[in-house]
């Protein structure tokens, strides 16, 4: 059944309302532009009690089975929802590993004992989740990770390293891809995947300083460390397959995430509307030829993935390189957002050199440090050059 | 309100229709041996291919219902124009659809319901608008006196050798006319063909010197004025179009190689030093493509607002830089086999020079689209 457009906007002016009625005031200190920024326990402890905030009043994971925290309803309510939190410009929901990755994964795959133990904490924001992929000497090259599980009775023993844990000293599960069987022909069936507990001997974090001057990530040690063999997710050999499903997930490429903003949602209006008093060369910069120039530029790179995403639901108009406009999305929107970002600070005269923490800095620093910040995506979740790589062989057809 | 503000895109099934009808036809019959063979000639396309896309009501596509076109408006123009830049097919319809788009826009369809039935039938038209080698001028050199004598010379016409009527823009005392000349009118050695760097395109300088009409065969008015503007956007939509599907091609073609060239014991498409810039053009070809669709869905039969006029821009500077940087790495990864004739890469680095100017260049629209997006709220 689906609902009427009545009964959207209505449900439309009640998210609105709830939204200018709950929206926290400044907490008086800087908060986190996106999930990978949750640098101390003043901003965790924040975020957390927002997110329980938004879930218990039915606006997060509004389209998961209600047995295991969510709704059941139609995932077009999240959606309105989505787009009031953005429209009322409130914090972030955090717990993005969960909400957006560990959870549809196992919304769509996991055993019902693992939908009853999981997703509900995921949505509460109870508790937090983490994502063990990447290791100090396999990053890109993610199907080669070497930390091992090995079998030892009802448990499985892991030893080795992971980084660039975002939120790995904060949270209580990790999604974890380790090495069970080291001899396979092709690495990566070698590969196993785990819901793994964070809070077990031998498992140690060490916060690691972010480009920012923050904290937002670890590296994450495991010394003979036991985990229950129940955590072992679908069978042993199937990691990389299992990997790959969150990595749909965390690219946008599949849909299934609980909902909620991930992240301040920064477009070319933000930068155009604090222009108005900046000069440069004696007159308005938005006067000056050079800079209106590439200001269009932007504005067409933003509009083009915007139309692309439009586009991508034509099917007379997609047809010709099918997967060309999905599996480009993130690869054109981290990049515009790097050059966005830095053209603000470009456009900053002097200033440009100011840094949070300054008193004189535009904004509080903000589009330096959200500069910076916009590396977490061309980096994170695949860099722009393995993107660019997965585009020329899957979409163009171009060898390896 | 945002700067990115309206991002509508719709097809309707006859455009749809059209995109699938117009790519088979423009691959069948242009393949690009076709497409080499009509370099060299006089008008430079297949007369039986152009009668026989006069036959499919191509150009009576934009045209109104009473004049024996369509009435499907321009934006059903460009699936067929994008078919036809994808297979570089040329012929005259961009010129005479243009031309159609004058006359009908600038109110002529009263009084020159003739000439509207059979530019719909298929009689070749063109429009003679450029004074000068500007596409950013606005003032009319061209004059019309009171004795409805014309001076002065057009340039950059397309398709003049081959037009059956010419829509002359000109001035009579300051205010824009459209003047509709037959092509029996123009004098011995009124034409004279430039010679162009893209093989597959015709166009020429025309002198009108001394030339005189009938009262009739002049066009003013308030509609004229809206209607210049409105063709010359509608021109960049077209242009755009065709470019993007060039491009598309051009890429094709570029891929091909990549796939079948080996050195140094590999296939050269395994370096990212091609593979990666083959994904931007991809991008951008993406981007060009969805411009061009957002600004179909936008024009429509009356007078343009901002946001077709932005959509026309962005799809004109977009497709521009798009196909000017696929020609150039065509070439470029083709090697020394880049560098000739033979190579089919020249067709399309020919081509986006002549795309790149065409109703104006990238610079010239984001000149424009910068006024339209970030003078508005000031
Ligand atoms: C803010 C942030 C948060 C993160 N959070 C997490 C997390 O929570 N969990 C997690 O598991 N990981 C996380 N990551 C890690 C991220 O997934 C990796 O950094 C990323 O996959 C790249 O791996 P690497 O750092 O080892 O770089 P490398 O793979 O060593 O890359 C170095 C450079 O080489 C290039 N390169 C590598 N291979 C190729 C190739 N085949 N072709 C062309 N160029 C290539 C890369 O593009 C890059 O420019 C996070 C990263 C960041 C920046």
């Amino acid at each position: 059944m689906t609902a009427s457009q009545n009964e959207l906007e209505a449900f439309r002016a009640e998210v609105s309302a709830w939204m200018a009625e709950n929206k926290p005031a400044d907490p008086g200190f800087l908060l986190p532009q996106s999930f990978m920024e949750v640098s101390n326990e003043q901003q965790l402890e924040f975020l957390r009690e927002w997110q329980h905030k938004i879930w218990s009043a039915g606006y997060l994971g509004m389209h998961w089975p209600k047995e295991y925290g969510g709704r059941g309803m139609d995932a077009v309510y999240q959606s309105i929802a989505d787009q009031e939190m953005r429209r009322h410009d409130v914090p972030i929901v955090f717990n993005v590993i969960g909400l957006g990755w560990a959870g549809p994964l196992i919304n769509h795959m996991g055993t019902e004992e693992e939908k009853q133990r999981y997703l509900k904490g995921i949505l509460s924001a109870e508790d937090i989740w983490c994502q063990g992929f990447s290791e100090p000497d396999h990053g890109s090259d993610l199907g080669n990770a070497q930390t091992r599980a090995v079998r030892d009775g009802e448990e499985y023993v892991i030893n080795g390293s992971k980084i660039w844990t975002t939120m790995g000293n904060y949270a209580k599960y990790m999604i974890l891809l380790a090495r069970t069987n080291p001899n396979t022909e092709r690495k990566y069936d070698g590969l196993s995947f785990f819901l793994s507990p964070m809070q077990a001997d031998g498992i140690e974090t060490r916060p690691i300083r972010k480009i920012t001057g923050e904290y937002g990530f670890t590296e994450t040690f495991f010394t003979d460390a036991r985990i229950p063999a129940s955590c072992l997710m679908g069978e042993e050999g199937q990691g990389w397959k299992i990997a790959m499903q969150t990595l749909q997930y965390e690219r946008g490429a599949q849909a299934g995430a609980a909902g909620g903003l991930q992240f301040v949602n920064i477009v070319i209006d933000d930068m155009i509307s604090q222009l108005a008093d900046v000069r440069r060369d004696g007159e308005a910069v938005l006067d000056d030829a050079v800079v209106r120039d590439e200001l269009v530029k932007l504005i067409m790179a933003e509009k083009a993935v915007t139309l692309g995403d439009k586009r991508s639901s034509i099917p007379a108009l997609s047809s010709d390189y099918p997967f060309s406009l999905a599996l480009s999305h993130k690869l054109r929107w981290t990049e515009y957002t790097r050059q966005m970002r830095q053209f603000a600070i470009n456009l900053q005269g002097a200033s440009g050199a100011l840094y949070v923490g300054d008193d004189e800095a535009r904004q509080g620093g903000f589009w330096q440090r959200a500069y910076f910040n916009s590396f977490s995506a061309t980096i994170g979740g695949g860099t722009s050059q393995v993107q660019a790589n997965i585009i020329a062989e899957h979409v163009l057809g171009l060898p390896k | 309100m945002s700067v990115i503000a309206n991002t509508k895109m719709r097809v309707s099934d006859e455009q749809s229709m059209l995109l699938d009808v117009a790519r088979e036809f423009c691959r069948d019959k242009s393949p690009i041996d076709r497409v080499r063979a009509e370099l060299e000639t006089e008008t430079g396309f297949d007369a039986a291919v152009w009668q026989e896309m006069v036959n499919l009501g191509w150009t009576g596509i934009a045209l109104p219902e009473s004049a024996g076109g369509s009435g499907l408006g321009i934006g059903a123009v460009v699936p067929v124009v994008e078919s036809m830049g994808r297979a570089m097919l040329g012929t005259p319809l961009i010129s005479t659809t243009l031309a159609g788009q004058l006359i009908v826009r600038a109110g002529g369809e009263e009084m020159w319901g003739d000439l509207v039935a059979q530019v719909a039938a298929g009689s070749v038209a063109t429009i003679a608008l450029l004074d000068s080698a500007d596409w950013g001028e606005t003032r009319i050199t061209c004059e019309l006196d009171s004795d409805n004598r014309l001076s002065g010379t057009k340039t950059f016409v397309a398709d003049a050798g081959v037009a059956e009527h010419l829509l002359v823009v000109a001035q009579r005392g300051g205010e824009p006319v459209v003047v509709h000349l037959t092509a029996d009118q123009l004098p011995e050695g009124a034409i004279h063909q430039h010679t162009l760097i893209d093989q597959t395109k015709r166009s020429a300088r025309v002198s009108l010197e001394g030339i005189v009409v009938e009262a009739s065969q002049v066009l003013a008015g308030a509609a004229v004025v809206d209607a210049i503007r409105d063709v010359r956007l509608l021109g960049a939509l077209l242009v755009a179009a065709e470019a993007t599907g060039s491009a598309a091609s051009c890429l094709d073609t570029t891929v091909d190689y990549l796939k079948t060239r080996k050195q140094f014991g590999k296939l050269i498409g395994s370096y990212q030093a091609l593979k990666h810039p083959a994904v931007d053009i991809l991008c951008d070809v993406d981007s060009a493509r969805s411009f061009v669709y957002h600004a179909a869905t936008l024009v429509s039969d009356t007078s343009l607002g901002s946001d077709a006029e932005t959509a026309c821009r962005m799809a004109k500077a977009q497709a521009s830089d798009t196909l000017d940087y696929a020609g150039d790495r065509a070439v470029q990864f083709h090697g020394g086999m880049g560098f000739t004739y033979e190579c089919d890469a020249q067709l399309y680095i020919r081509r986006a020079q002549w795309s790149r100017q065409q109703w104006g260049d990238a610079q010239h629209h984001r000149k424009h689209l910068a006024r339209l997006l970030l003078d508005a709220k000031r």
